[in-house]
């Protein structure tokens, strides 16, 4: 199936890649070009830089999508991830009354876990993913994914909240009681004394606090948490291998279609970004000597460029057969290198143009 | 001052950049440069899956030192070492040196530490910058370079202590928070060096990582590192025919074939285009920050070595020269 053929078929579309290869732009290439195919598109970003925000009219967090005018026959909209306020919403939907909910949102430890604990933003992306798929009526649904130092952490993120409310420390903490922590069992006890020695007993007493006030939500996470992961892996669910020619990041790809395998998914298409442009039938070592004859010269600087694409083309070109082969038979597609920023529609049209062979 | 002098001013560099500008390469460029000034170099990497490891034919790089290449005074070549370090390891030495060996046993058998992390935020980052502090006061190498965590987290990354000290008031936690933060508003001691490329969104990023460093952390910054530039865009902007008429008709290099002309146009067209849109961003970066630039050059290379990085580390020396010895 090629990219066209992706846009055209799939709901969602899950672009992953190391950081600073273009992820967050491919993403909202797709969108684009689904909205040109006639389809209903949202694109949810996280993080996205600012001209590309602007360009998406895009404000500022929102968890809403927002429409996005242009000149395509189909629908447009895009909404930036508020991580915290997805959870928010979360923890008020699986709360057993509004009093729960405001008692864990209140919460310094929640807060520190919605605000910073490291895979919610990942969790929350999958989760919002989840909630558009489930109703907002959009026929495609793009998500662009956090850089992370380890790739997967967007898969594994539903469980790990489920896991961490699993863990048997907690429930040491919340077994004794319900709501209000009256009595702790002496192990535990002891063993927060050893912890609040060395952070303080106001942090041990707000996550008591917490997982107290918890109690009882855990079921609703857990399931919401296996439905997001019935999602990613549905048919109807394609992942999308962003990468640049290099070394480190092709390493990265590589090492993320190998972990997707082993989770029984596959890699539907490979787009591979910042590509340098293939001086055709050159003798790189001839250019070299040119370039050398003619050192001092403007002449000799032009074909000292044109070797040093030759070489760099050489490199690039190894790596990406690498790819190729591994993530065959998905379609691979390549976007040079462009002499153009691309921070607006017209530039991203281009893009998406070049990514679906209708210029090169 | 000399160069020696311009690296070991503060002993700590911490290199700061989102991902993919390579902050990687130049920080450990730096120490390089270091080396080959006859410094000794410790390297931190915090994100412990860099490819530093295999540039030095090593398996990998531990919580303990590791020598990436000993010193050789015949060349003048000082040694140079790493060290990856982690919070949770961090944190056991700490406890373990400070007589709370029994708490860390605990800590450690009952993942607790998972929890503690959670609890307070910036722990992980206070221990780290805890450890290089240390590392920094035993005077573990002339330079220290810590690859800072990537994108935008450098700036919750020097935060870390200031935040955690709104939440944790005693304890060795607390200590070890106000220690960060001396050393890092102290320009004799650390300086953040910024690391970006000579494009449009990686520049406005540093723009503003830049001024948040200066007003929420108070932290000296070092000159700005501009990675991957493609030079003066001049000689490209000479359509080949007519620099061919400008060489010497006797030069055979110079007769171009039309296969020779299409494939320099192609090449004037791309490299001069990126060189002419990167010329921009370096001069609006001039403007909107006004801290001395470093350009290193774009290596055509998809598999940067270590000979890459050397060539890379003399560049890095000649242009710091020009810094600190202006004729």
């Amino acid at each position: 199936m090629n990219l066209a053929e992706l846009i055209d078929t799939k709901s969602v579309i899950v672009c992953c890649g190391s950081g600073g290869v273009g992820k967050t732009t491919t993403a909202a290439v797709l969108a684009i070009e689904a909205a040109r195919a006639g389809r209903r598109a949202v694109v949810v970003t996280i993080d996205p830089a600012r001209r590309l925000a602007d360009a998406l009219g895009l404000e500022g967090l929102t968890n809403e999508p927002a429409v996005i005018d242009g000149d395509w026959p189909g629908e447009l909209a895009a909404l930036m991830l508020d991580t915290e306020g997805t959870f928010n919403g979360l923890v008020t939907k699986y709360a057993g009354s509004p009093e729960q909910a405001e008692r864990i949102l209140s919460n310094r430890f929640y807060k520190n876990i919605a605000g910073a604990m490291s895979g919610t933003q990942e969790y929350m992306a999958s989760e919002k993913l989840y909630e558009l798929h489930a109703d907002s009526g959009f026929d495609l649904i793009v998500v662009d994914t956090p850089p992370t130092r380890n790739a997967l952490d967007f898969l594994e993120a539903p469980n790990r909240l489920a896991r961490f409310l699993d863990h048997k420390l907690y429930r040491l903490v919340t077994a004794p009681t319900r709501g209000i922590v009256r009595v702790v069992n002496v192990a535990a006890q002891s063993f927060f004394r050893s912890v609040g020695k060395v952070v303080g007993g106001d942090v041990i007493a707000d996550a008591i606090e917490f997982f107290a006030a918890f109690d009882g939500m855990e079921q609703g996470f857990k399931e919401r948490a296996r439905s997001v992961e019935q999602l990613l892996a549905a048919e109807d669910t394609a992942f999308v291998l962003v990468a640049s020619p290099r070394a480190d990041t092709v390493a990265e790809a590589m090492f993320f279609a190998d972990e997707l395998q082993k989770s029984k998914l596959a890699v539907r298409a490979l787009i591979i970004n910042r590509v340098h442009p293939h001086p055709a039938d050159r003798d790189p070592v001839r250019d070299r000597e040119r370039a050398n004859e003619l050192a001092g010269t403007t002449l000799g600087r032009q074909f000292e460029a044109l070797a040093d694409l030759g070489q760099i083309s050489a490199g690039e070109e190894a790596h990406l057969r690498l790819l190729t082969e591994r993530i065959g038979p998905a379609p691979v597609v390549r976007v040079p290198y462009l002499t153009v920023e691309v921070h607006d529609l017209a530039s991203l049209t281009l893009v998406g143009d070049i990514l679906m062979g209708r210029t090169t | 001052m000399d160069p020696a002098q311009f690296l070991t001013a503060p002993r700590v560099t911490i290199v700061a950049g989102k991902g993919g500008v390579g902050k990687t390469t130049v920080a450990l460029t730096m120490a390089l440069a270091a080396t080959k000034l006859g410094l000794s170099a410790l390297l931190i990497e915090i994100e412990g899956k860099s490819a530093i490891a295999a540039l030095f034919d090593r398996e990998s790089i531990g919580y303990e030192e590791t020598e990436l290449s000993p010193a050789d005074p015949a060349l003048g070549r000082g040694r140079l070492t790493a060290r990856a370090l982690t919070p949770d390891d961090a944190l056991m030495e700490y406890l373990r040196e400070h007589n709370m060996k029994r708490i860390s046993g605990r800590l450690a058998s009952s993942g607790a530490l998972d929890m503690v992390a959670t609890a307070t935020p910036g722990i992980r980052d206070v221990l780290i910058l805890g450890k290089v502090k240390q590392l920094e006061r035993s005077g573990a190498a002339d330079v220290i370079i810590v690859d800072a965590p990537a994108a935008g987290h450098a700036i919750s990354f020097l935060r870390s202590a200031s935040g955690l000290l709104d939440a944790v008031n005693v304890g060795p936690i607390e200590t070890q928070a106000r220690e960060v933060m001396d050393l890092l508003s102290d320009p004799e001691r650390c300086e953040v060096v910024l690391v970006t490329l000579p494009e449009e969104t990686p520049v406005n990023e540093m723009v503003e990582t830049a001024y948040s460093l200066e007003e929420l952390v108070g932290v000296k910054l070092g000159p700005v590192v501009v990675n991957g530039c493609l030079g003066d865009p001049a000689p490209f902007d000479t359509d080949p025919a007519d620099a061919a008429a400008e060489v010497d008709p006797h030069v055979s290099a110079a007769e171009l074939s039309a296969a020779d002309l299409v494939a320099l146009r192609m090449t004037t067209t791309f490299i001069g285009g990126r060189a002419h849109l990167q010329a921009e961003q370096l001069e609006r970066l001039e403007r909107e920050l006004p801290l001395p630039q470093l350009a290193l050059p774009f290596r055509f290379t998809a598999d940067m070595s270590l000979t890459d990085i050397g060539a890379l580390a003399d560049e890095w020396l000649d242009q710091v020269r020009l810094l600190v010895e202006p004729s």
